[in-house]
């Protein structure tokens, strides 16, 4: 994948999961106990070869800068390669859309000498090679390939619904607010040749348009060799709170990890020089997924434990996500709880939410 | 470019050869420790922890793994523009070439690189050993003494005394007498291993060794003795710390253990780091019926059956049924199905055979090679 470069838009809504992303987009939502959502397609694209990537910022960019930094958690930092900030566009015109900021980084696209584009978002959790990907458009002769999954339940929130023919030609786009099981839901990555990328952009944009799939891509659909492309391992498109809570807890199935952390193509984010994980002679924990620096005196079940979390004596935590730098304290009860990170549940706390609404406690609170 | 005050030294070339097969690919400073380390992260977080950014490490003995691991230094910090981590190997000149032949020989033919620097002082230490210090403030005592040599020493209990190069030391900290493994020890003051010199008395003292037939070309041996026998300042700079020589497998299993019972204690916060490559692995995965009491577990590691008391590294698999207690369990090990292990070190990547079973008694047992599938009873 030499010859494409990786684009990655955090514009996204920041109300999805309330609580959540107030302070931060959704691409950095700490996930799986030590990563953040934009880690998944951002090792993607470099376990795939894409040695150029350029991150196109939200308008609150600073969770997005800390965590990535110059990308060398990701060998991004070439000499003359490698990452890319395009922040956001002060323009005038005020349209917050992500056209007006490809619109505004035409130019670094010109520039590139690539040939293709792989557009993405920043908040699909997948382990996928994009090589077949790349092999499959230049054979189909295609100008536009969309990835897309098959829903695997019905889902409730707003997706690109696709129909295609036998051989893969795309012959509907809709966006819809769910998703029924089995439907051909769009994953939200495009390989695009660089040049129709260009053209499609500027189209759209001089149009009046404001979103790239809404305005250009549809309304250009009959000039277009659009494909679509299956993935069929794991894949989730984190939206809600309840797919964050759904998809965190699938990895607690070792069928699910594996499939996301396989060996072969690893996931990178941002190292610290946490200890290892230290369980005293009282630790109970069944099927977790722990994270390094934790200090782990309780008894924690079907959870998820971020960087440095303390859990003291007696305090029982089930069915929960506990982000870094939490403490629990003795005698707290904690079931279907998603603690933001440095948190402080005091003594006696009992906190539960329901199975399928996971109760929120928002960064630093002290309960 | 700003003069340079203080120059680092690491003796990295041992082999450690008491380790048996643990250091049979490896150097010693490469064995792996406390859940996530290897040896030579300690003294290289040290260094970088107290503000030397300059550090050469001398490399001999299979060196191949070790220098992969430090690459360009970028784990701890020293991958700089001026200065940084420098790999010593021992090279030819045109007047041919050898072996480092003794730690005081291995400095000697490097003091082209230290002259590359100029340094004021010179810290030389040893990458075998475990503990956390700040050098700078040694450094600090070294130049309020005004003196030439500073080592630093540790109490240790007189019966094993003998086991170390052991000081006397005047009501000041300066030493008055040093004896190398001594077998009626004067002192517990035992030596670390770690020396700042003024380079100028260094430069002098390791070209006259060189030039001295029948030395050994040790610092302990010969560096030490011949300083005092000029009555050259020296003082100690005492330590009252952890510090371990992890020379023998029962060493290493127990430094390991100090981590678990609060010996050893390493710091959770900021304040003083031990840096390590952190390789790309998930969170732990704790199985369904997995149990872990009074362990420290690492990233990627995988726990189907039951821990008890022990350190299980980076990507450890301990499969359903599998019991291990009181061992240490190294990068990438498997333990199979219904395998039983006590009071044991596993080497890396090794695999132990399904229903193996080893429960030690006394001695520390080290299994370093694939176990067969068979049910074997070692008691």
């Amino acid at each position: 994948m030499k010859h494409t470069i990786g684009l990655i838009k955090l514009q996204e809504s920041n109300h999805l999961i309330p609580n959540i992303t107030r302070h931060r987009p959704l691409a950095t939502i700490p996930f799986a106990g030590r990563y953040r959502l934009i880690d998944f397609i951002l090792s993607n694209m470099v376990n795939s070869g894409i040695e150029d990537v350029g991150i196109l910022l939200p308008e609150q960019p600073a969770s997005v800068l800390d965590h990535i930094r110059s990308g060398k958690d990701w060998d991004l930092v070439r000499r003359h390669s490698g990452l890319f900030y395009l922040p956001f566009p002060n323009t005038e015109t005020a349209k917050r859309n992500e056209l007006e900021a490809f619109y505004h980084y035409l130019a670094f696209l010109e520039r590139s000498t690539k040939d293709y584009v792989l557009l993405a978002n920043g908040h699909t959790v997948f382990n996928m090679d994009f090589n077949p990907v790349l092999r499959f458009h230049q054979n189909t002769d295609a100008d536009i390939t969309m990835l897309y999954c098959n829903a695997p339940k019905d889902m409730k929130a707003s997706y690109t619904i696709l129909k295609t023919a036998a051989d893969g030609l795309v012959n509907d786009i809709a966006i819809c607010p769910s998703a029924k099981v089995g439907e051909k839901t769009g994953m939200g990555i495009y390989l695009i040749s660089r040049h129709i990328f260009i053209d499609i952009v500027r189209y759209a944009y001089e149009h009046g348009g404001f979103s790239l799939l809404l305005d250009g891509i549809m309304q250009l659909q009959d000039k277009y060799r659009i494909l679509g492309y299956p993935y069929n391992g794991y894949v989730s498109i984190i939206n809600s709170t309840q797919s964050y809570y759904q998809t965190s807890m699938d990895l607690l199935n070792a069928n699910n990890w594996r499939d996301v952390f396989n060996g072969e193509h690893p996931i990178y984010t941002r190292t610290k020089d946490d200890l290892p994980t230290h369980y005293n002679q009282a630790a109970k924990t069944h099927n977790c997924l722990i994270s390094s620096g934790c200090q782990i005196e309780g008894e924690v079940e079907n959870s998820i434990l971020f960087r440095n979390v303390l859990v003291r004596k007696g305090a029982k935590i089930k069915n929960s996500i506990i982000m870094q730098k939490c403490t629990i304290d003795a005698d707290t009860i904690l079931e279907n709880v998603i603690c933001d990170k440095n948190v402080l549940v005091k003594s006696g706390n009992r906190l539960k939410g329901a199975p399928n609404y996971p109760f929120i406690v928002e960064k630093d609170t002290v309960i | 470019m700003k003069k340079l005050e203080c120059l680092a030294m690491i003796l990295a070339g041992g082999q450690g050869s008491r380790l048996g097969e643990l250091t049979k690919k490896i150097a010693k400073p490469a064995v792996h420790f406390g859940g996530k380390y290897r040896i030579i992260d300690f003294p290289l977080s040290n260094c970088s922890n107290s503000g030397i950014y300059t550090v050469g490490v001398l490399t001999q003995y299979r060196p191949l793994e070790l220098h992969k691991y430090l690459g360009t230094g970028m784990a701890w910090n020293l991958d700089r523009k001026d200065g940084g981590v420098f790999i010593l190997p021992p090279y030819v000149t045109a007047n041919g070439g050898d072996w480092y032949n003794g730690t005081a020989d291995a400095v000697y033919r490097n003091l082209n690189f230290i002259d590359t620097y100029d340094p004021d002082y010179v810290l030389i230490l040893s990458g075998d050993h475990i503990y956390t210090m700040d050098y700078s403030w040694m450094l600090e005592e070294h130049k309020m003494n005004h003196a030439d040599v500073t080592i630093g020493v540790i109490k240790v209990p007189l019966q094993e005394a003998s086991r170390f190069g052991i000081m006397s030391t005047d009501e000041n900290g300066r030493i008055t007498a040093f004896e190398e493994k001594p077998r009626l020890p004067k002192s517990n003051l035992a030596s670390m291993g770690i020396y700042i010199f003024n380079r100028k008395i260094l430069a002098d003292y390791l070209e006259k060794d060189a030039a001295t037939q029948n030395s050994a070309h040790d610092f302990g041996k010969n560096i030490i003795p011949a300083l005092l026998n000029d009555s050259r300042r020296l003082f100690s700079y005492s330590f009252d710390g952890y510090w371990k020589d992890v020379g023998t497998i029962d060493s290493l299993w127990q430094a390991n253990m100090d981590l678990l019972n609060g010996t050893f204690h390493l710091s959770h916060a900021d304040e003083w780091r031990i840096y390590s490559s952190n390789p790309a692995l998930p969170p732990h995965y704790i199985g369904p019926d997995g149990f872990v009491q009074n362990c420290l577990v690492s990233s990627g590691a995988i726990i189907y059956g039951t821990a008890k008391n022990s350190i299980i590294f980076s990507g450890v698999c301990i499969e359903e049924g599998a019991q291990i207690e009181d061992a240490v369990i190294m990068p990438f090990a498997k333990i199979k199905k219904g395998a039983l292990i006590k009071r044991a070190i596993v080497a890396p990547d090794c695999q132990v055979g399904a229903n193996y079973t080893l429960m030690g008694k006394g001695d520390i047992a080290l299994i370093a090679e694939k176990t067969p599938l068979v049910t074997e009873q070692i008691v």
